[in-house]
C-alpha cells in the first residue's frame, strides 16, 4: 500500500531529518487491511532510527504527538483503529512550545 | 594613535551616558501619560466609543481617519472597528510571538490592550522580538512593548503587567479581558492559561514556534476543545525543545504572532471564521501551509469536559510544574549527576593548564555549536556520536601521553565540556563506564568558561 508519512515538530529527527517519505507498506494480515495501529509499529521498525520512545509509548504515540489521517486528527476517524487506504496521506507532528 | 583611541573611549563614553538619558526620559514620559491617562479618562480613553454619537456609531472623526482602511472593508466596516475599540485582549509573553501580535493589536485599535511578562529585554533576543528596541535591552519587556504600543497608537489603553503569570494571579488579570493570546514559550505555562480560559470562559489563541516550524489555533471557542482535550498527558520533558536550545528563524514567530493577531481581531471583530477546530500548522524551509481539523471538545476532557468539576479553587491550588516536570519560566536545566571528584571548575582547569598538565579536552557539543566557538585545541565529538568515537581519544590521550613524557608521570588527564555543563555529565558517566576513569566534566561549560576565565570567550 502507497503511503506518504510526514513527520514535524522535531519528529523527523528522529528519523534521519527527513520529513517526507514515501513508503510502500504490505500488511501482513490475511485480510489484506492497515490500520494506524499496524502502520505505527511498521513506521518503529522501519523508518525510527534512534530514541523509539520519543515517538511511541506503550502501543501508540507518545503524549504530545498529534497524528493526521489526510490533515484530519485521528481521534476523528478511530484513532489506533483508523483504516488505511491506498495514498493516504499520515502526518505525525510534535506539539511545539516554543515562542 | 593614542589620541585617536582615547578619542573613541570618549565618545563611547558619551554615548553611554545619552542612552541613560534617553532612557530615563522615556520612562518619565511613559509614566506621565500613565498619569494624564488616569486624570483625563474621557479625553484619552476610546475604549468607550459612546463619547462620540455624532454620526451614529461611536467613531470620532479622528478614528474615523485613523481606521479608514478597516472601514473601507465592505465585510468589516464600521461595525467591525467600533468591535475592535469596545473589545479588550491580553497578550502573554511579550517576546517573539508577542511582538509581532502587540504591535498589530496595538495598531488596529484594539480598545484595551494588556501585556504580562517577567523578563527583561537581552541582546539575544533582538533578531525576533522586533517590539523591543536596543535602548531597552536591560530594561522590562512589558516597559519595552508598551512604549512601542503607545507609540504606534497613543489613543488605545495599554496595560502593563510586568510580573510572571501564575496560578495565584492568572485570574485576577485574565478576568480583565475578552480574548487572551498565548504567546508564552513553554509547556506549563500553556497548561495553566487554557486551564483558566476554561475555567473565566475566555477564548484563547495560541501559537508557537521553535526552529523553522510554528503552530497556530484557537482554543476554548464556539464548543471548540481546550488544550488538554488535545492533549491530555504533558509530553515528556525531553520532548519540550527550547528556542535558547534549538535555535528558531526569527521570522517564524513573526509569521506565527501576527497570525494570533489576525485572529483575535477576528474574534473581536466578530468578522470571519476562527481558527477553532483546526490547527495551522507552518514549514518555512518547506514553505509549506497546512490547516487540519483537529477534533472537537473532548466529554472526558478533565478541565472542560461534560463531567468536570475544574473550579477556580482547583485552578489555584494545581501545580503545573509538577503535572508537565518543568519549570514555568522556560529556564535552563541544572543537572547534578556525578559525584564532585569526576568534576572540575573552569578557574581550576585553567591553572592546571598553565602549569602544562597533561591533558585532552573533549568537546560533546554538536558540531554547529562548536563551529560558534571553541577553546584552542578542544576535540569535537557530539555527545551523540560519543560511543562510536572512544578510540579517538583513547589515541589523542596516547598522544599527548608521548608529547608530555617526562620519565615519572605519564598519564593525560580527560576534560570533557559542553554548553551548560549537562551533556558533559552525561559524557563523563558514559566515559567512566567504558573506563576512561580520568575523565572529569567542567561544571558550567563554556558559559562558566567564559564567565570566570575568559571573558573574550562570546556566549550564545
Amino acid at each position: 500500500m502507497q503511503l506518504t508519512l510526514e513527520f514535524g515538530g522535531g519528529l523527523e529527527l528522529l528519523c534521519d531529518s527527513v520529513k517526507i517519505h514515501d513508503v510502500n507498506v504490505i500488511p501482513n494480515n490475511e485480510v489484506d487491511k492497515l490500520t494506524m495501529k499496524d502502520l505505527l509499529v511498521w513506521v518503529r521498525t522501519n523508518l525510527i532510527k534512534e530514541r523509539p520512545e520519543m515517538f511511541m509509548k506503550d502501543d501508540s504515540v507518545r503524549p504530545g504527538v498529534l497524528v493526521l489521517v489526510n490533515d484530519c486528527d485521528w481521534e476523528l476517524s478511530g484513532q489506533l483503529d483508523t483504516p488505511l487506504e491506498e495514498k493516504d496521506v499520515v502526518v505525525f507532528i510534535s506539539t511545539l512550545h516554543g515562542g | 594613535m593614542e589620541s585617536k583611541g582615547s578619542e573613541a573611549a570618549r565618545i563611547l563614553s558619551e554615548i553611554e551616558t545619552l542612552k541613560a538619558t534617553r532612557s530615563d526620559l522615556d520612562n518619565r514620559i511613559s509614566a506621565l501619560e500613565a498619569q494624564l491617562h488616569h486624570l483625563n479618562p474621557e479625553e484619552n480613553s476610546v475604549s468607550c466609543p459612546s463619547i462620540y454619537t455624532g454620526f451614529g456609531h461611536g467613531l470620532s472623526p479622528d478614528m474615523i481617519y485613523r481606521y479608514s482602511r478597516h472601514l473601507l472593508l465592505p465585510a468589516f466596516g464600521v461595525q467591525g472597528q467600533s468591535n475592535l475599540l469596545k473589545s479588550s485582549i491580553l497578550v502573554v509573553g511579550a517576546g517573539g510571538l508577542g511582538s509581532p501580535a502587540l504591535l498589530y493589536l496595538a495598531a488596529c485599535g484594539v480598545g484595551q490592550l494588556g501585556v504580562v511578562d517577567h523578563d527583561v529585554v537581552e541582546l539575544n533576543n533582538m533578531h525576533r522580538q522586533v517590539i523591543h528596541t536596543e535602548a531597552y535591552i536591560g530594561q522590562p519587556k512589558v516597559k519595552s512593548a508598551a512604549a512601542s504600543c503607545r507609540s504606534i497608537n497613543s489613543t488605545i489603553q495599554i496595560v502593563e503587567h510586568q510580573e510572571a503569570l501564575c496560578t495565584s494571579n492568572a485570574l485576577e488579570i485574565l478576568s480583565q479581558y475578552d480574548i487572551i493570546v498565548d504567546a508564552t514559550d513553554n509547556a506549563p505555562s500553556r497548561y495553566m492559561i487554557s486551564d483558566c480560559c476554561v475555567v473565566l470562559g475566555k477564548p484563547l489563541v495560541s501559537g508557537a514556534a521553535l526552529g523553522f516550524e510554528g503552530q497556530l489555533t484557537v482554543y476554548n471557542h464556539n464548543r471548540g476543545p481546550c488544550y488538554r482535550c488535545l492533549f491530555p498527558t504533558p509530553p515528556p520533558t525531553t520532548a519540550c525543545q527550547r528556542c535558547a536550545d534549538s535555535g528558531v528563524l526569527g521570522v517564524v514567530p513573526g509569521i506565527v504572532g501576527c497570525l494570533q493577531a489576525l485572529e483575535a481581531i477576528k474574534i473581536a471583530s466578530a468578522v470571519g471564521e476562527p481558527l477553532s477546530g483546526r490547527m495551522l500548522l507552518f514549514d518555512a524551509l518547506s514553505a509549506r501551509i497546512r490547516i487540519v481539523k483537529i477534533r472537537g471538545r473532548s466529554l472526558q476532557c478533565e478541565v472542560c469536559g461534560e463531567n468536570s468539576a475544574f473550579t477556580r479553587q482547583q485552578f489555584k491550588d494545581f501545580d503545573y510544574e509538577k503535572f508537565t516536570q518543568s519549570p514555568l519560566s522556560a529556564a535552563s536545566l541544572e543537572l547534578n549527576l556525578l559525584p564532585e571528584d569526576y568534576r572540575i571548575h573552569s578557574r581550576e582547569l585553567k591553572e592546571r593548564i598553565a602549569k602544562g598538565e597533561a591533558h585532552v579536552l573533549v568537546d560533546v557539543r554538536p558540531d554547529h555549536h562548536f563551529k560558534i566557538v571553541s577553546l584552542p585545541n578542544a576535540l569535537n565529538i557530539p555527545l551523540s556520536s560519543l560511543e562510536s568515537r572512544l578510540a579517538e581519544i583513547s589515541s589523542a590521550l596516547k598522544e599527548e601521553e608521548k608529547r608530555n613524557d617526562s620519565g615519572f608521570e605519564s598519564s593525560a588527564s580527560l576534560y570533557v565540556i559542553c554548553r551548560r555543563g549537562n551533556d558533559s555529565q552525561r559524557a563523563v558517566q558514559l566515559l567512566h563506564k567504558v573506563g576512561f576513569t580520568s575523565a572529569r566534566d567542567i561544571i558550567g561549560g563554556m558559559e562558566a568558561w567564559a564567565r570566570d576565565v575568559d571573558p573574550n570567550i562570546p556566549t550564545y
